[in-house]
């Protein structure tokens, strides 16, 4: 494997180790601390590994796969360090790390990981492929996952990823992190693409029982959110999203009951809910409050907490909930927080208003959001106005991707043509009113 | 750009819609899927095909014509209808595709770009 150590100067061997360390460190770590999802333990593992790269290769000479020989050393130490203290007990993770795979082939990118992100955020890369450019060069997913989880043809996705690397090619863009006075856009571009990465795990794995066990990109997103607020600890919107994702995984399984039916928030069983998880995304939001800097993130996070306030015995605050999306309104307008405000104002006691809120939107803007007819279908049925709410059941059912959660307008369409309802569910989840959709 | 979605329904999909208990709700959500494709302003045209075991596939082979009962490809799953779609882009038809009743539960929908016809030189003036 070694060249002679001869025909190698000492010197030349560090430069080159060196160098390797410097072209490899992002990836691989990116790569190790993704599959061990422990950051620190990954990052003491590849440290102790270059060290060692350095001790060796100006001796033994640089081996033919430098970055393979960092990989090898790195996970032997990350095993070692797990039979001293037994971390978490996946046995995914171990079977990954003993097996022979290496870092997916990703372009070699002086650097690490946050610096990536602000790269595929770039104002250069369009919004809609910044998230898949993320989860291929930061984590290292193919294009064809990738594709699948954002309803886009492979081939075209495929081509998209390889035009959006180009794009940074030629827009010269450096993978730095921006300077203060332009951290803020740069940063809320980032945090975008990680909710936009989480939200199609949240909708894929509304998709059936078998789905939810695949966590979708939820996963992908969370280590993600996980890595910015790690690297950027004073920046509140960076706690913010870390836990707006807290609020959503506590709640995700509890969408699904055990035959895979659809329940909506208000009649979930908070037993089923993560409370370690919720009190944990309180504390962050917390946290981030301390830092005077309200932001989108921090508002959807504070809506979401609200909504988790049943956890602990107390009704749904709407009244509250409805500040906050107009708060987030003036902040953020999109037409996912407008439904959300109009829902909020309705179920706080007054449906007809909330309905003029809803009305107000555009109509070319409305009329294929799924989430509108939904919330307008409900507030009809709070109203009495039942063949109009049936007509918009119709049209939230003919949108709906997910079959749970058709099958569960289905059954209220039934429901209303037998009897009016009273008291009418709210169907439309706070997760799903994202400003990206 | 016009898309053909084609829908192709799973054996259990296609035997719900011959299932009284199941029929209505079996039509009532292709219903709801056409008439959002009507209102968004989407829909071209579209049918609704009677199933497989109604099919006549007929070939002609060296001069003999052969007629058989039965479609041409015997798959598991049964082409039940189709859709034309006036979308901007084939990313849009794809989600129109995964709206269908039939995608969403255990069939598959096709989705296919329609090549445009060169307008014939007599008509075009």
């Amino acid at each position: 494997m070694a060249e002679p150590a001869a025909l190698i100067g000492q010197e030349a061997a560090r430069q080159a180790a060196a160098h390797t360390a410097r072209e490899a460190y992002g990836r691989l770590l990116a790569w190790l601390a993704w599959r061990w999802r422990d950051l620190a333990a990954a990052e003491d593992a590849l440290g102790a590994a270059l060290l060692a790269a350095l001790e060796t290769w100006p001796e033994r000479g640089v081996p033919r796969a430098p970055e393979a020989w960092l990989l090898t050393v790195a996970k032997r130490e990350l095993l070692q360090a797990r039979r001293h203290q037994a971390v978490v007990d996946d046995p995914a993770v171990t079977a990954v790390l003993e097996s022979a795979a290496g870092p997916p082939d990703a372009p070699a990118i002086p650097d690490e990981r946050l610096r990536l992100l602000f790269a595929c955020a770039h104002p250069a890369i369009e919004p809609s492929i910044r998230t898949p450019l993320m989860l291929q060069v930061v984590l290292g997913l193919d294009a064809a996952q990738v594709a699948s989880a954002f309803l886009v043809a492979p081939a075209t996705m495929a081509q998209r990823l390889v035009r959006a690397k180009r794009g940074l090619r030629e827009a010269g863009v450096r993978f730095e992190t921006p300077e203060a006075d332009e951290l803020a856009p740069r940063l809320h571009a980032v945090l975008e693409a990680i909710y936009a990465a989480y939200g199609t795990g949240w909708d894929a794995t509304l998709a059936s029982p078998a789905a939810a066990q695949d966590d979708g990109f939820t996963g992908e997103a969370l280590f993600l959110a996980e890595l910015v607020a790690a690297r950027l600890p004073q920046s509140a919107e960076a706690l913010g999203l870390l836990a707006l994702l807290g609020f959503c995984e506590a709640r995700r399984a509890a969408r699904l009951d055990a035959s895979g039916r659809f329940v909506p928030l208000d009649r979930q069983d908070v037993m089923r809910w993560d409370h370690a998880r919720i009190a944990a995304a309180d504390a962050l939001l917390w946290q981030a409050a301390q830092q005077h800097e309200p932001g989108p993130f921090q508002l959807e996070a504070a809506i979401q907490s609200a909504h988790c306030q049943r956890a602990y015995g107390a009704p749904t605050p709407w009244a509250r909930i409805a500040e906050l999306y107009s708060s987030l309104l003036r902040l953020a307008p999109s037409t996912g927080a407008a439904v959300g405000a109009a829902v909020a104002v309705a179920a706080a006691g007054d449906p007809a208003q909330g309905l003029a809120m809803l009305d107000a939107l555009p109509a070319a803007q409305v009329a294929s959001y799924q989430p509108w007819w939904v919330a307008r279908a409900d507030l009809l049925i709070r109203l009495g106005q039942q063949d109009a709410a049936l007509q918009a059941l119709d049209r939230a059912l003919g949108l709906t991707p997910q079959r749970p959660l058709a099958e569960h307008l289905q059954a209220r369409r039934a429901t209303l043509q037998a009897a009016p309802e009273e008291n009418s569910s709210l169907d439309v989840d706070p997760a799903r009113l994202r400003a990206s959709t | 750009m016009q898309y053909m979605l084609m829908f192709h329904e799973s054996a259990a999909d296609a035997a719900r819609a011959q299932d009284p208990a199941q029929a209505d709700a079996y039509r009532s959500a292709w219903m709801a899927y056409i008439g959002s494709m009507v209102e968004a302003g989407v829909f071209v045209s579209g049918e609704e095909l009677a199933p497989p075991a109604a099919a006549t596939s007929v070939r002609t082979r060296e001069g003999r014509r052969w007629v058989q009962d039965g479609p041409v490809a015997e798959t598991k799953e049964l082409l039940g209808g189709y859709a034309i779609v006036e979308v901007p882009s084939r990313d849009v038809a794809i989600e129109w595709a995964a709206r269908s009743p039939c995608a969403r539960s255990d069939g598959a929908t096709e989705v296919r770009p329609v090549l445009p016809q060169p307008m014939p030189a007599d008509s075009a003036g």
